[in-house]
């Protein structure tokens, strides 16, 4: 059961945090813009790719996926700040379902990356990519729903966490993996096996290739996109449904 | 006789019924078999040193936990089955601010009154409501943290009835505050039954704060060891102690012995006399030996007297205490077994 009254409180609670910390926003716009022109920058010159896209155009649907990727997961972990400054409990005592909980949290996550993943789309044509109206609402799209199963699959991992010692751990061990393993700086068809098995566990990846697919469906070779779009966008949507409904679980288990 | 007592009692509308509840933390029983109940529109305390059970006991009523065993109803409605209608009808006031603290003041109530679904048409009256009553209508649009402690336990309890709960949970309200702060926190507490006809759960171990209460049960180790009026519980300690000073103590004790048939002993040039009800005794005495007595006092008992008669020691032990040690152990098993 879902309460819509609790998920728009909720969302609206969120949104109206994040428009008071502009460094929030700063920090979260700035660190793709950091990956997309120093390191992408830099790389350009290392990679040959060849009469295609250039390394910096190829790594742009792996800056968005990164946008969304650190923004869900920050979203999602300020669950466990609730838990350590008791605001939680506000919410848990709350005449409502545990799952409008995860699904107001998980909505909120979604409109929060998605917001932040349009403005860094915006420098597509400092890149020299030319991109129609028609691509960038299937961008948005594939951004809104990667961004949900992120924000869901944040959910999860807050769930397990009750003190905010646990953020380094998941920012190392789970959220820098989850970029590097995700075709987002270098394609999957060039890793080795082992690491390319790792990739198809990692619902970033599909989300990646998908935009892959909108950024530049013309590239062929070595840098195009690695799955078929219709595959990509069925996985984000699966994945979605099931980490929304695995937070929804890890939070019913409490109490 | 007091079996038939007290289904009496049970018969009559019990905003809050415990039977035999029991919880434990692996092989720790934080509440090991408590029954109490509780009347509507009183003041309900429960008393107990650190690591008593006393937030296990309000996590149950909350719906927070689940018990081990035995039974806790809320307004006619189980505590861990019919969880939902429970909900609907408390507020709390947590030990720890559950306020968000980046939020305004007004915004945290709105908060809370969509998050219990009150109509548009009442929402923002309530707000305003609760902001008066809370005397903080003109920092309203400020940031929580920029609040004093009192201050926010102010917002707290106002946020609590902006959904118009029958109960009122108050877990240590007034834990770290200072005593300014305490005395105005009690006197706006006290006023809550009658002006919103709600039943206040409060615990608290400052024995001193429990005398606003109608009824208090004293819970140790997780068992009531004592239930009754502040009144009924300080008789279990003796009642009063009048202490005397007169021109002829030896004479007195024997005349004071003769005419009232009191205990009376002297110590240290005081005579002094245990008595029920000291303020009826005094001028009596007076009546009888009056030319006599230099200086008179009444000592009447305190509830911290009561605790120590019950188990032997001070409820505010200053070093780390047993309770403690209880409380780190449920802790690390909730850690590790039920997480949050």
């Amino acid at each position: 059961m879902i309460e819509a009254n609790a998920v728009y409180v909720i969302v609206m609670r969120e949104l109206k945090k994040f428009v008071r910390e502009r460094s929030r926003l700063v920090s979260t716009i700035a660190r793709p813009l950091v990956w997309l022109f120093l390191v992408g920058g830099g790389m350009s010159r290392l990679v040959p790719t060849g009469r295609g896209v250039s390394y910096m155009q190829f790594i742009f649907p792996g800056i968005l996926g990164m946008t969304i990727l650190f923004s869900s997961i920050f979203s999602s972990i300020s669950i466990i700040w609730d838990k350590e400054f008791g605001f939680m409990k506000e919410i848990l005592v709350a005449p409502i379902s545990r799952f409008s909980v995860v699904v107001g949290k998980a909505t909120s996550g979604m409109l929060l990356s998605t917001i932040q993943s349009v403005i860094i789309l915006a420098f597509f044509p400092v890149l020299g990519l030319s991109i129609g109206p028609l691509q960038i609402v299937g961008i948005v799209f594939v951004c809104a729903v990667l961004a949900f199963a992120l924000s869901s699959f944040g959910i999860v991992l807050a769930s397990f966490y009750d003190s905010y010692e646990s953020f380094s751990v998941i920012m190392n061990f789970i959220v820098m993996p989850m970029f590097f393993l995700s075709g987002a700086m270098y394609p999957v068809k060039l890793m080795p096996p082992v690491l390319r098995y790792f990739t198809k566990v990692n619902p970033l990846t599909f989300g990646v290739d998908a935009l892959k697919h909108l950024i530049y469906p013309l590239e062929k070779g070595p840098m195009s996109a690695d799955f078929p779009f219709v595959i990509d966008v069925l996985i984000i949507l699966a994945a979605s449904l099931f980490f929304v409904t695995l937070g929804g679980k890890a939070f019913e288990r409490k109490g | 006789m007091q079996h038939i007592a007290f289904f009496l009692v049970n018969s009559s509308m019990q905003i809050i019924a415990v039977r035999n509840l029991v919880k434990k933390f692996g092989q720790i029983a934080a509440v090991d078999g408590i029954s109490f109940g509780v009347e509507e529109n009183t003041i309900f305390g429960f008393l107990g040193p650190n690591g008593a059970g006393k937030t296990t006991t309000i996590s149950i009523l909350c719906t927070l936990l689940a018990p081990t065993s035995g039974t806790a109803s809320l307004n006619g409605h189980d505590c861990h089955a019919e969880s939902a209608l429970v909900r609907r009808s408390i507020g709390i006031v947590f030990q720890d601010s559950s306020l968000d603290k980046d939020l305004t003041a007004r915004e945290n109530l709105l908060f809370h009154a969509y998050l219990y679904d009150v109509g548009k048409s009442e929402r923002k009256k309530r707000v305003e409501d609760a902001l008066a009553f809370a005397e903080l209508t003109d920092r309203a649009d400020n940031l929580v943290k920029t609040f004093s402690g009192g201050m926010k336990r102010r917002l707290e309890v106002a946020r609590g009835l902006i959904h118009r709960p029958k109960v009122l949970f108050l877990d240590e309200p007034t834990l770290g505050l200072d005593p300014q702060s305490r005395a105005n926190l009690w006197e706006f507490i006290t006023d809550l039954p009658k002006k919103h006809n709600v039943t206040i759960f409060m615990t608290t171990h400052y024995m001193e704060e429990a005398e606003v209460c109608d009824r208090i049960a004293v819970i140790d180790k997780g068992k009531i060891i004592a239930s009754g009026t502040p009144a009924e519980l300080k008789k279990i300690v003796g009642g009063d102690v009048i202490y005397l000073k007169t021109t002829d103590n030896r004479k007195a004790v024997e005349e004071i012995r003769e005419l009232f048939g009191a205990e009376a002993s002297e110590k240290d040039g005081e005579i002094f006399i245990s008595t029920l009800r000291g303020e009826a005794c005094i001028p009596a005495i007076i009546r009888e030996i009056g030319e006599r007595v230099l200086s008179v006092r009444m000592q009447r008992p305190t509830l911290n007297d009561v605790f120590l008669k019950l188990t032997g020691k001070e409820i505010r032990e200053e070093n780390a205490s047993a309770g403690d040690d209880i409380k780190e152990a449920v802790r690390s098993y909730r850690r590790r077994h039920d997480r949050g």
